[in-house]
């Protein structure tokens, strides 16, 4: 979660600087509950259905810093090649499906992951995390991806993050039930709430929730609730957050209350937490330092094909 | 004995099943009840534990089949009709059909779309999507109309190694019979001299080519051979045979039973008016159902959409000028 906090910030001071194209949307203040979703799963046997706001999941998972700053600056040697776009990366054989914008849609494609893996007997004890923020529960993708998954008893996490605000809009706005956990019940799902500013708090409800899935128990349903500590995107100043949603509970930073909490318990020391900063800083100023070396795309090389049997490209005939 | 098209649905899939182990059947009724019209009958039997009833969730169906795609398998999807895909679209266009291109990941599925009109089917049982479809980058769309592409398509279908959007028409369902599947023939993206002629060219598929067959007989009365080409695939398009038969026949005429605005005409049209301006003795003419939904009574239904009697007028007036 450190990597992914210090990484942000970085990836906003380049936007800031004008030198990221398109759109920078950070997980800032969702840092502990995405990393215990992360460091929860296994790379190579688990998979990982990301949202925006899942850095630090990506990173505990195991996606390299270089998969990250090779498609923000669209790099021809990322796994994107400068086709897509900042967090829409990932690598699907290797269970990170790449998600698309369409909020939801990520949900039946990582119950269909699973679905196959059963089919062809190879699916063990893996398991599939979906991110979702509350707002992405308005959707149908989301309704009808759990719902199946409900159906077919697939071990699936469903990890909902309530951060309060829905780009701008407020939870009133977007669901009218009292907490969104209640609905668990009703696709057969267990559920959990959990404090998500609460490193130690998310890593138990989460470590609990993995583990139910890998026995057999069908989707599990966690409800986060934490505060968006950014804009909706680097574009966005989030001024209609009010002040005192920002003071409250809620609104804690999860990186000083874990901080707080491994200084107060012994784990470590606040130089330790300097020095793992340090660590961090130069592992991202060198991966960038690489990256801004590496060919951008060239249109002229470009295939400029979207199937993958070259007899069936009718390019020709449309251009 | 005979085969229908339904049949050969049936059977390419029995065949897809029995050969490749990556196949499976998911959609709406399909596994113990055989599917609204049959086209699984018994395949859930014949095949335990790799035919699945589905939940009326057509985005997920779709979103569980590229996932399950990534992971090596081939699912045929059965869309109950293909109005419903509307809402499994989003799936469709933009994560099927960008699977590849993204991440260099095939997206081998095949969708298949119980498509066109039926007397009495009414707004929402009797739509062609393969224009829809088509638009997006990414996707191949097929469209048989014999029995025979009914079946090799199909099969072809589950070799390819990118999305197929499958429009088997309702209407040949059953009216259609052949003695026997014949053999593999063309490739996907080949279209088929059904018909061979020397006057006019008409460019169709699917249901029309069989209306478009009956108007050619009744113009040879009148001593016109009218040639008729089957696309077979609508996505791509053989541009190539389009533009060989066109420069025989110096007319055109391209039938479709989709809505008029767009589409699969169009593209016909709009492809041998550039490449081959000059081939052309006439102005290019097509024909498609009218811009209205398609209503449900049958005396509506069969003026709304084209006809023997609609398709022999067009060539008619396109052989005259
Ligand atoms: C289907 C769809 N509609 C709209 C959008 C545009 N959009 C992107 S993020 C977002 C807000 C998402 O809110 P939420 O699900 O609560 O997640 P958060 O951003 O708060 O983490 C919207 C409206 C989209 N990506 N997909």
């Amino acid at each position: 979660m450190l990597m992914s906090r210090i990484l942000e910030d970085k990836l906003a001071s380049l936007y800031r600087a004008g030198r990221l194209v398109g759109g920078v949307y950070l997980g800032k203040g969702q840092e502990a509950y995405s990393a215990a979703l992360g460091c929860q799963l296994t790379k190579g046997k688990d998979i990982l259905g990301t949202f925006i706001r899942d850095q630090a999941a990506r990173i505990a998972w195991g996606e390299p810093l270089l998969d990250a700053f090779r498609t923000y600056f669209g790099s021809v040697l990322g796994p994107m090649r400068g086709r897509d776009g900042n967090v829409h990366r990932g690598r699907p054989k290797e269970g990170l499906p790449a998600m698309i914008s369409h909020i939801g849609s990520m949900t039946g494609v990582v119950a269909g992951m699973l679905f196959a893996r059963r089919l062809q007997g190879r699916l063990g004890d893996a398991v599939g995390v979906v991110t979702i923020g509350e707002g992405g529960t308005s959707t149908g993708a989301f309704h009808e991806g759990l719902n199946l998954a409900a159906v077919e008893k697939l071990p699936l996490i469903m990890a909902i993050t309530n951060n309060q605000f829905s780009y701008s809009t407020a939870n009133s706005r977007q669901f009218a039930c009292e907490n969104l956990i209640d609905r668990a019940k009703g696709y057969g799902v267990d559920g959990y709430t959990v404090d998500g500013t609460d490193l130690v708090e998310c890593l138990r409800v989460v470590s609990t929730a993995v583990r139910r899935a890998r026995e057999g128990h069908g989707p599990q349903m966690i409800v986060a609730s934490l505060l968006r500590l950014s804009g909706h995107g680097e574009h966005d100043d989030a001024s209609y957050i009010p002040d005192a949603m920002k003071q409250s509970s809620v609104g804690r930073d999860c990186m000083v209350v874990a901080e707080q909490r491994l200084i107060a318990e012994g784990w470590g020391t606040a130089a330790e937490v300097e020095s793992w900063r340090a660590e961090c800083r130069s592992a991202i100023e060198k991966t960038m330092a690489q990256v801004t070396k590496e060919p951008a795309p060239d249109p002229f090389k470009e295939s400029w094909r979207a199937l993958s049997t070259p007899e069936l490209a009718e390019g020709m005939w449309l251009e | 004995m005979s085969l229908t098209y339904l049949e050969a649905i049936r059977e390419a899939q029995y065949e897809a099943l029995r050969k490749n182990p990556n196949v499976f059947l998911y959609g709406q009724d399909i596994g113990g009840f055989g599917g609204a019209f049959k086209a699984t009958k018994n395949l859930q039997n014949e095949f335990p534990g790799r035919v699945f009833d589905a939940p009326i969730s057509e985005d997920a169906m779709v979103g569980m089949a590229i996932g399950a795609a990534i992971e090596g398998a081939h699912p045929i999807l059965e869309m109950q009709f293909a109005d419903f895909s509307s809402v499994g679209f989003n799936q469709v266009v933009n994560q099927a059909a960008t699977l590849y291109w993204r991440t260099n990941t095939p997206c081998p599925i095949t969708i298949r779309l119980p498509s066109g009109g039926t007397a009495g089917s009414g707004p929402f049982h009797s739509q062609s999507m393969e224009a829809i479809y088509a638009h997006y980058p990414g996707l191949v769309i097929l469209t048989p109309a014999t029995v025979e592409d009914a079946y090799w398509m199909l099969l072809d279908s589950v070799e390819c190694q990118d999305p197929v959007i499958f429009c088997e028409h309702k209407f040949l369902y059953y009216h259609l019979k052949s003695e026997s599947f014949g053999n593999r023939e063309l490739p996907i993206g080949k279209a088929r001299i059904a018909r061979p002629g020397r006057h006019a060219t008409v460019v169709t598929y699917s249901a029309m080519l069989h209306e478009s067959i009956r108007a050619a007989e009744e113009l040879q009365a009148d001593g016109y051979q009218v040639e008729v080409v089957d696309l077979r695939s609508v996505k791509p398009i053989d541009t190539d045979t389009i533009l060989a038969s066109v420069a025989r026949t110096g007319r055109l005429l391209c039938v479709g039973e989709a809505f008029p605005w767009g589409g699969v005409t169009a593209e016909v049209l709009a492809r041998v008016a550039t490449e081959a301006f000059h081939l052309l003795d006439a102005p290019p003419q097509r024909l498609n159902s009218k811009d209205t939904p398609i209503p449900y009574h049958p005396n509506l239904w069969k003026a709304h959409r084209p006809t023997v009697a609609s398709i022999t007028d067009a060539l008619r007036r396109l052989l005259r000028d």
